[in-house]
């Protein structure tokens, strides 16, 4: 049911404004909660029209970058460029797939509904959405092989379907950058099959897409790129060159624990402090 | 009946008071934010007291100022502990509910030993007294519900969103926050306007529970808006009308019996959410899978030395499973009614429509066995007892699939046969 016939390929993107200015710049970007430092010293530039991987071991910053990217964390210093403009600017040119972990599935909705929920950005305020939107998002469920379910509960749709649901909504902002929180964790193999030809249909079709992935094996597999994750950048670039097993080890071989505490220390200065020397006289965190 | 000019007011009052709380409530309870209008009621005590103590008087709208006052305080208070400190946000609640409570207590009692004070029956607004509505209090009633209303309607599907999935909401650019607040505000809004009516201990239940009766009726978000604001408003009037007519009959606690009821009746009937529902459910699966595990065994006795027309006694199927002699003809009965086993005496056999249906159970449970074998690489001692369970929830397409999987294998990991698909479907 996957292979459903693609009739409406997403139209190419124009060319031309913007070439030369990465999909993506990040600047000294820093990040913590309250003392905890989340992301350090982050410069980063992702290339236009690649399918790019965010990858590194648990807690190291990879959901708060494509948050900090997205503007729903503010930074302490540094700042994101889109496209090179502020985020504000380049709304529109972003699409979004949160952690399906982040939401409560027996929310009283439809999978239609999710859908359309990607277009409220278009309908604008007061407006409720036409049967031109739902249609529109109809098309884009169709496109995840989900028509059939259009108007069942979410609840009621296995795991590998509701992580479709969110890709369709995705679909539905008709985005030039899509961030992506984990499109393929706890999916079954049809899912991961589906999102995989989705990803390189929006490569075909000019579209940047910056994934947060948890599996090293397949990262050389489904992306071009992959930024290594830990704290601080370890490395980025194209896979083939920058998924070396020396920046893997660098990336998951403990994270450096002098760095850790010296940022918590210089965070915690005011009423954190205690608790930094807590931690260093601990095993750290 | 005929209603009294303030049994009136109280009817139109806890009416308009139930539909506002059903509706904004059904918000707060997706956004599981119920103890939040529970600490907001309880933080306007003491704003009831202070009000009270600054201008003497106990005019409503002073009254009312007051609780809306320390009501806001009361909901900062929350948002900067969560902030500012480690603390989670139930406990937080849970602090500022039991801090201004104990204030407002605190002072309720000052109040009632200043001379002036014995009088004052501030002690109302601990569990409401409806029949102190008055006519301005239900004018400022109907201005909020239409309020309300116009921004529920309005930002319907912003707020669908923010309750739904707040991130996403701020990635597309809505003010989350300033939608926050709006509902928040509303919240209090609604504690405040049912202070008089409810009191300040039952005043959450006029918000939760219609909106947690409303969710097991639906799965649309708008319906169930509706439903919790008419449910609420049922029960605001049922209530009035009770406490109307039977002498001494509190209004609010009638108001929250009459909506926890509705929520009863919803957790226990309403369909596909309801207890009986599940319970139906259960018995229904339990049954059809002894149907299948009697099929199947029949199936497998035949199977041996091909004995297809041979009549098998009852006594020797019940000491398959353990079954007694009513518990298997509770099974054998629709079996033989959907023409799949027929029985002579005391004895059951398969016709051949019934070989075909139990060749599919049989099927389900052979090719899964193979595939724990093979793909998951478990012992074969080890596969039996899963396959039993997997044999009545494998779909046709999904059985396909294995096989396909597998190589399309003939025979399973005991040695015996592996039944093709059929074409019939059932």
């Amino acid at each position: 049911m996957i292979a459903r016939d693609r009739e409406r390929p997403a139209a190419p993107l124009p060319a031309g404004d913007s070439s030369g200015v990465p999909a993506v710049e990040v600047h000294d970007l820093t990040v913590a909660y309250r003392t905890q430092p989340v992301l350090w010293d982050v410069d980063l530039d992702l290339p236009v029209g690649r399918l790019i991987a965010i990858v590194g071991p648990n807690g190291a910053g990879k959901s708060t970058l494509l948050k900090a990217i997205l503007g729903l964390v503010r930074p302490l210093t540094g700042h994101v460029r889109i496209f090179g403009e502020p985020y504000e600017k380049r709304r529109s040119w972003v699409g979004y797939v949160p952690q399906r972990e982040s939401v409560d599935w027996d929310f009283p909705t439809s999978a239609l509904d999710v859908v359309t929920m990607g277009l409220y950005g278009q309908i604008g305020w007061l407006r409720r959405p036409s049967r031109h939107h739902r249609e529109a998002a109809l098309a884009c469920l169709d496109k995840v092989g989900l028509a059939d379910l259009a108007k069942r509960q979410i609840s009621q749709l296995s795991g590998g379907q509701q992580q479709r649901v969110f890709l369709a909504r995705a679909l539905a902002q008709d985005a030039r950058l899509y961030l992506m929180d984990e499109p393929f964790a706890g999916v079954d193999a049809t899912t991961e099959r589906a999102i995989l030809g989705l990803l390189q249909e929006l490569r075909s079709t000019g579209r940047t897409v910056v994934a947060v992935h948890h599996d090293l094996q397949t990262v050389a597999d489904y992306f071009d790129h992959v930024a290594l994750l830990n704290l601080r950048l370890v490395a980025a670039g194209p896979v083939g060159s920058t998924l070396s097993a020396e920046n893997v080890q660098r990336a998951y071989g403990g994270r450096s624990t002098v760095l850790t505490h010296a940022a918590e220390a210089l965070l915690g200065q005011a009423g954190g402090a205690t608790e930094a020397a807590r931690r260093l006289g601990g095993n750290g965190g | 009946m005929e209603l009294s000019f303030t049994a009136k007011n109280v009817l139109i009052g806890s009416t308009l008071l139930g539909a506002l709380g059903g509706a904004l409530g059904s918000f707060a309870l997706l956004r599981r934010q119920s103890l939040l209008g529970d600490a907001l009621a309880h933080a306007a005590l003491p704003g009831v007291c202070l009000a009270y103590l600054i201008t003497g008087t106990k005019a409503p709208l002073a009254l009312l100022l007051g609780a809306l006052a320390t009501g806001l305080l009361g909901s900062l208070a929350i948002l900067g502990i969560v902030r500012w400190s480690r603390i989670k946000e139930d406990s937080a609640m849970g602090i500022v509910l039991s801090v201004f409570f104990g204030l407002g207590i605190v002072l309720l009692t000052v109040i009632q030993k200043l001379p002036t004070g014995n009088q004052s029956g501030l002690d109302k607004f601990l569990f409401g007294q409806a029949a102190t509505l008055v006519r301005e209090d239900l004018l400022t009633m109907a201005v909020l519900a239409t309020g309300a209303s116009l921004a529920i309607v309005l930002l319907f599907k912003e707020l669908k969103l923010l309750c739904f999935d707040p991130g996403f909401a701020a990635s597309l650019g809505l003010p989350v926050r300033r939608l926050e607040i709006l509902l928040t505000l509303l919240l209090v809004v609604v504690v405040v306007v049912g202070l008089q009516t409810v009191g300040v201990v039952l005043i959450v239940a006029t918000l939760i529970t219609p909106a947690a009766a409303a969710r097991q009726w639906t799965d649309r978000l708008s319906s169930m808006v509706w439903l919790a604001a008419a449910i609420g408003a049922l029960s605001g009037a049922f209530g009035s009308l009770a406490s109307a007519s039977i002498d001494r009959l509190p209004t609010g606690p009638v108001i929250v019996l009459a909506s926890s009821l509705a929520l009863l009746l919803s957790l226990v009937a309403a369909p596909g959410r309801g207890l009986i529902w599940q319970l139906l459910r259960e018995r229904r699966a339990a049954a059809r899978i002894r149907r299948e595990n009697l099929l199947k065994d029949l199936y497998r006795l035949g199977e041996e030395g091909e004995r297809w027309d041979e009549f098998l006694p009852r006594p020797l199927l019940m000491g398959i499973r353990g079954q007694s002699a009513s518990q298997l003809a509770r099974s054998a009965r629709p079996l033989a009614r959907s023409g799949w086993v027929e029985s002579a005496g005391d004895a059951l056999r398969l016709t051949d429509d019934g070989r075909r249906e139990a060749s599919q159970v049989v099927r389900n449970h052979r090719l899964w066995e193979l595939y724990l074998r093979h793909r998951l690489e478990l012992a074969a001692d080890h596969v039996h007892r899963d396959a039993e369970a997997m044999e009545h929830v494998l779909s046709p397409d999904l059985t396909d699939e294995i096989e396909r999987l597998l190589g399309f294998p003939r025979i399973d990991p005991h040695g015996r046969q592996i039944p093709a698909r059929s074409g019939v479907a059932v």
